[in-house]
């Protein structure tokens, strides 16, 4: 850092307020985390203090693990989280490349159209889906929904990546032609690692929704083995009894995950903007 | 044999028409630089060559053979850009061989060739870097490198200098130029910089809104421009032009003078008051107002003495004199 900006009022400012978000923003998962591991009283008598001797349990992890196929739960989230991302990102980045780099009649339209999908929330057609799914036979599969998360994801995928795509140096993409590179190889070995930044944006924004997910996996895909995590977890909230140690444990499980893909994206948020392809 | 043929070669983007009939011919080894100002369409007119965009009528005809319909990779060809445009994830050796990989060449051939690529730009101890790690010149001679080992029979420059800073501007000219008579390939080469267009090329070519005002080597273009503009263009500081009148010359014609051809003298044709003075060490550059809002440069050889203010004249040797009419055509 430069002598200029060394001020340690402002650092500390910095620091202070950056330390309050992150308080603010983990404070809810601690208290999930904690309660977790307490008795049903515990929880209900003291929500905010630490599990002690009298009150550390793990009843609700083993109501979580005889109580339906917990792992299979899981499985079918990451199945479901990872189809989507991967045919999100390659569509997306595929469609958002053309619209960037090649001219024809009605390119403009054809951004605008793909582009629309932001707008509309893809829940109102969901009767038409059921519908089609139905007809279709895929209701009671994770293909019923990876196939709607990637219509749902692809709008801002091809939104975004194509702004990117647009920055990426037209020489690169000719020196890659006249060296005899294929369209497709331009097009995932030149483009897409100089626009990985924008592709993990793209992915952590989808990536959550999906992840939390309840209302898609109860209308087109509630059958035992095909349930997803956080459907699976609602059947510990009832109409008048809630076991909440159940639940809690049960959440205290999915956050994992989606928190290590989380790292492992936003790690390439930072990493691949200095390349040194131009200039 | 030509190297390379244009005929009526026309290129429009929607209404906008940016190369007009173009026609033009290049010998096999010969330097060709395209210079004019931003937005000529020399850059278009290389692109064109090249093939990464299509002549809207006309024909491109590379070593003899008709190449409208082939790809940029099949044409014999090979490009260096303003900005490089190196493979960030590949090495300096891969970005030299992998057009040669993509041609499916044999090994031992890409070996040899890259190495004696890599040594005749002295780029051997940098073969395993990425381009990250190089500095500006350093790119540009991978990029050099990158397009002499795929042996063309035509090699093409995109501005290559213009993001260099001056003295590596002056070495990699140099280097360009080595490497032409090394190699004796033909080269076309764009530029906006009429120092590299001089001292490059064997052939100029000066456009001007999509069209070839002149085509010339160097020192023809210089002594005998075809009109107003390419005279103003060649040359710096830019050619003087005076009213013929005040020569005694034909109404609304122009003579255009060259500062170093104008002298300061006691009782010129051509009186004014000093009112600028670049002293550059080798010569002198001194601006005269003639009055009616003209003002002439005079390039005086050495360190000049002359002050704002000071009452002066201009002669000039007649047969220096150019006179062009009032349409800037050559008279």
């Amino acid at each position: 850092m430069s002598k200029a900006r060394a001020n340690p009022f402002s650092s500390i400012a910095v620091h202070v307020a950056l330390l309050t978000y992150t308080l603010i923003a983990l404070f809810p998962v601690f208290v999930i985390l904690i309660n977790s591991f307490k008795t049903r009283k515990a929880i209900f008598r003291d929500p905010l203090a630490l599990p002690d001797a009298d009150t550390f349990t793990l009843i609700g992890y083993q109501t979580v693990m005889k109580q339906g196929d917990f792992f299979q739960y899981f499985q079918n989230s990451m199945i479901v989280t990872v189809a989507t991302l991967f045919f999100v990102l390659l569509f997306g980045a595929m469609a958002a490349f053309a619209l960037a780099e090649y001219r024809f009649k009605g390119n403009m339209i054809m951004g605008l159209y793909l582009a629309l999908g932001i707008m509309i929330p893809i829940r109102i057609g969901t009767v038409a889906i059921l519908e089609m799914m139905v007809s279709s036979g895929l209701v009671n599969t994770l293909w019923a929904l990876i196939l709607v998360y990637t219509a749902q994801g692809l709008p801002l995928a091809v939104f975004i990546l194509s702004e990117f795509m647009r920055q990426v140096s037209d020489d690169l993409k000719n020196a890659g032609r006249i060296d005899g590179l294929s369209e497709y190889t331009i097009f995932f070995r030149l483009v897409l690692p100089l626009v990985r930044p924008a592709m993990a944006t793209v992915a952590v924004f989808n990536m959550i929704p999906i992840w939390n997910d309840l209302w898609f996996p109860l209308i087109l895909a509630p059958a035992e083995e095909t349930k997803t995590l956080t459907l699976g977890s609602q059947v510990f909230i009832g109409q008048f009894v809630t076991d909440w140690n159940a639940v809690l444990s049960a959440l205290s499980m999915a956050i994992l995950p989606v928190m290590i893909l989380y790292v492992i994206f936003s790690r390439q948020l930072i990493r691949g903007i200095t390349s040194g392809a131009v200039k | 044999m030509t190297a390379l043929k244009l005929s009526n070669v026309c290129k429009s983007f929607g209404a906008v028409e940016v190369l007009k009939d173009i026609n033009l011919t290049v010998e096999e080894g010969e330097f060709v630089v395209f210079v004019g100002p931003s937005g000529c369409g020399k850059s278009t007119l290389l692109r064109v060559i090249s093939g990464l965009e299509e002549a809207s009528s006309g024909d491109v005809e590379i070593s003899g053979n008709l190449v409208n319909d082939v790809p940029p990779a099949k044409r014999g060809i090979a490009m260096v850009f303003q900005s490089y445009a190196l493979y960030p994830h590949l090495t300096v050796h891969d970005n030299m061989a992998l057009a040669l990989k993509q041609a499916r060449m044999p090994k031992d051939k890409i070996a040899t060739r890259v190495a004696e690529a890599s040594r005749m730009l002295s780029m051997n101890d940098y073969l395993d870097r990425r381009p990250s790690e190089l500095s500006g010149g350093q790119r540009q001679r991978v990029a050099i490198g990158r397009a002499v080992v795929r042996e063309p029979d035509l090699f093409l420059f995109d501005e290559p200098l213009s993001n260099l800073d001056a003295a590596l501007r002056m070495n990699t000219r140099l280097e360009i130029a080595r490497l032409h008579r090394q190699l004796g390939t033909c080269m076309i080469y764009v530029t906006h910089d009429q120092v590299e267009a001089m001292t490059l090329a064997d052939k100029i070519v000066v456009l001007r809104d999509g069209r070839v005002e002149q085509i010339g080597s160097p020192m023809e273009i210089y002594n005998n421009p075809a009109n107003r503009f390419v005279a103003e263009f060649i040359g710096s500081p830019s050619m003087n032009f005076v009213p013929a009148e005040l020569l005694d010359g034909a109404p609304g014609h122009y003579i255009g003078i060259r500062p170093e051809y104008a002298r300061i003298t006691k009782n010129g044709r051509l009186p004014g008051t000093v009112v600028h003075v670049e002293k550059l060490g080798g010569d002198t550059n001194i601006l005269i107002d003639l009055g009616g809002g003209l003002t002439f440069t005079s390039r005086e050889f050495g360190q000049y003495d002359s002050t704002i203010g000071d009452q002066i004249s201009i002669d000039f040797n007649d047969s220096k004199g150019l006179a062009f009419d009032s349409q800037g055509q050559r008279v």
